[in-house]
């Protein structure tokens, strides 16, 4: 078996997921090697070659590649994944762009969003939401895969992987990158932080959102939301929690003012601890939360913040 | 312009769902189904595309069985101009639905491709990246926002540190984040004209594709329930129980 895992980046760091996928190659079993592609990616290839478990980064530095477009980083991966029986990615926004891309040209299915390993060929993943868990087999010579980051622990830094350079460069006269706008934030990044604070319709207004981030800075916690205060306005996109937002799975999760819909419940449950803090006494989210908290979240919150 | 749009026949999002009882697959028997919602928004997409003078001709598509007419007619409804259903009763995986969305688009020629990003049945999100990869056009997930300038269109993307914003020379294929837009609903008179707008029936043989699955489904299981906790009085007794309890403070 021998393993192609496609290092996820945030601006062009080494993205935390990455670490996490590796530990789903190393259930898989064989030989790993991580592809770090983007523009100014040196520390990001090295940061990978310290990944317990892989044998050798492949780092394909060139401005073609910055901010990951599909178009030629599918055709990258394509000209790459020669020999390899399987191409693993994490199933972030990136992931998802780019590898059903290098699938469809490889002729190959692709799995999405696998949460456990059965054998080299047998898989887990949800489907419906998370509502139901199917177990695949793949018949396909290369297996295509992303993984959900949260289903894996993250492996160890005490690796030493060789660092080799790629030279392959893919044209692209299609797509052009204009802009993007980042949240800038001091505080750790939703997917990897061991405790998450979010908040929902019940906040009432963006600026409330404060209240969370007092807590946040205490427990060294992350700041998410629900979609309803997402479409609310209240705070951006990359902030929401759900089947359509992030997936997370912190050591504690904790729920202010969000009701439990389905769809937010798929990007949470899976948290070691969960804390629901609503008015409402018969919210859903009660259901899934070990520790409820029925009151005003006004009141709650800096009663909180202050006994942290 | 014309404008092609691909919807998925699935089960309504509000059904709570159930694994029969020999693990096969999800239970559909019965069960309430729907357009996919992140399809709907492609269709609104397109339609609104149209009412500002961009689009020319919006032309829906679905794969699968002939109940799959409903959501063809519902996108009608909407305001697409005709639609093609391409018949078919086995289970298609999203490789083989884009193969025959490539012959689709070679046959029409559009000028813009609209998906949903994901269909919530598999929640795979493959489709619209794999007909770009196989028609050779450029993509653009996740969008949340979509403007035609010219032979070019910007697309905002949803990623995960915020938003992305691209440029793709036309043709292009978009799929739909959720907060592209928020579809309309079907008016009666329009239901009613619906009915008389062209749908054309195809077959996967006719496109000479094959369906045929490729990743076996062995089974299918309810996902571990989560229980319920307690519930407690006060912010001390909370910060107690995480404290000494839960050990996670």
């Amino acid at each position: 078996m021998s393993i192609l895992v496609l290092a996820d980046l945030h601006e062009g760091a080494l993205a935390g997921a990455t670490a996490h996928v590796v530990a789903a190659a190393k259930a898989i079993g064989g030989d790993i090697d991580v592809l770090v592609a983007g523009e100014g990616v040196q520390a990001a290839g090295e940061a990978a070659a310290k990944l317990e478990g892989v044998s050798r980064v492949r780092v394909a530095d060139n401005a073609v590649y910055a901010y990951q477009l599909a178009e030629p980083m599918g055709a990258l991966l394509v000209e790459l994944a020669e020999g390899y029986t399987h191409v693993l990615a994490s199933a972030s926004t990136t992931g998802k762009n780019v590898l059903p891309r290098l699938a469809a040209l490889k002729d190959v299915s692709q799995l999405s969003e696998v949460i456990g390993v059965e054998s080299a060929d047998t898989f887990l993943r949800p489907i419906y939401a998370g509502n139901a868990i199917a177990t695949v087999k793949s018949d396909d010579a290369l297996k295509v895969m992303t993984i959900r980051a949260s289903a894996f622990d993250a492996v160890s830094n005490e690796g030493s992987a060789t660092i080799e350079a790629v030279d392959t460069v893919i044209e692209n006269a299609q797509s052009q990158f204009v802009k993007e706008e980042l949240a800038q934030s001091d505080r750790p990044e939703l997917g990897g932080a061991k405790v998450v604070i979010s908040g929902g319709r019940g906040m009432g207004n963006g600026e409330n959102f404060k209240l969370l981030e007092g807590i946040a800075d205490k427990l060294g916690a992350a700041v998410g939301a629900s979609r309803a205060a997402v479409d609310a306005g209240f705070v951006p996109n990359d902030m929401q929690v759900g089947q359509t937002g992030k997936i997370v799975a912190p050591d504690l999760y904790i729920a202010v003012g969000i009701s439990g819909a389905i769809q937010h419940l798929a990007g949470m449950k899976d948290s070691k601890v969960i804390v629901a803090i609503n008015k409402d006494d018969e919210a859903p989210i009660f259901q899934v939360a070990d520790y409820g908290l029925v009151g005003d979240l006004f009141e709650i919150l800096p009663e909180l913040e202050s006994k942290l | 312009m014309k404008v092609l749009v691909a919807v998925k026949r699935v089960i309504d999002y509000n059904v709570k769902i159930r694994v029969k009882a020999d693990h096969s697959d999800v239970d559909l028997t019965n069960v309430k189904m729907a357009m996919n919602p992140f399809c709907e928004i492609a269709v609104e997409e397109a339609v609104r595309l149209k009412e500002k003078g961009v689009a020319t001709e919006v032309v829906a598509v679905t794969i699968g069985p002939k109940a799959s007419q409903e959501q063809l007619r519902t996108a009608l409804a909407l305001g697409a101009d005709r639609a093609i259903q391409i018949e078919t009763d086995e289970r298609v995986e999203s490789l083989a639905v884009a193969k025959l969305l490539a012959k689709v688009v070679e046959e029409e020629q559009p000028g813009l491709v609209i998906l949903g990003k994901q269909a919530i049945d598999t929640d795979n999100n493959q489709t619209g990246q794999m007909l770009a990869a196989l028609t050779n056009l450029p993509q653009a997930t996740f969008a949340s926002e979509v403007a035609v300038q010219g032979d070019k269109v910007n697309v905002t993307r949803e990623v995960d540190g915020g938003l992305q914003t691209v440029a793709l020379t036309l043709p292009a294929i978009v799929t739909t984040d959720l907060r592209l837009n928020e579809p309309r609903y079907a008016k009666l008179p329009d239901i009613m004209k619906a009915k008389k707008k062209p749908l054309e029936v195809k077959t996967p043989a006719d496109y000479g594709v094959e369906v045929a699955s490729r990743v076996s489904l062995l089974k299918v299981e309810s996902p571990a329930e989560r229980k319920g906790g307690i519930k407690v009085a006060s912010v001390d007794e909370l910060v107690d129980k995480l404290k000494n309890e839960a050990k996670v403070l």
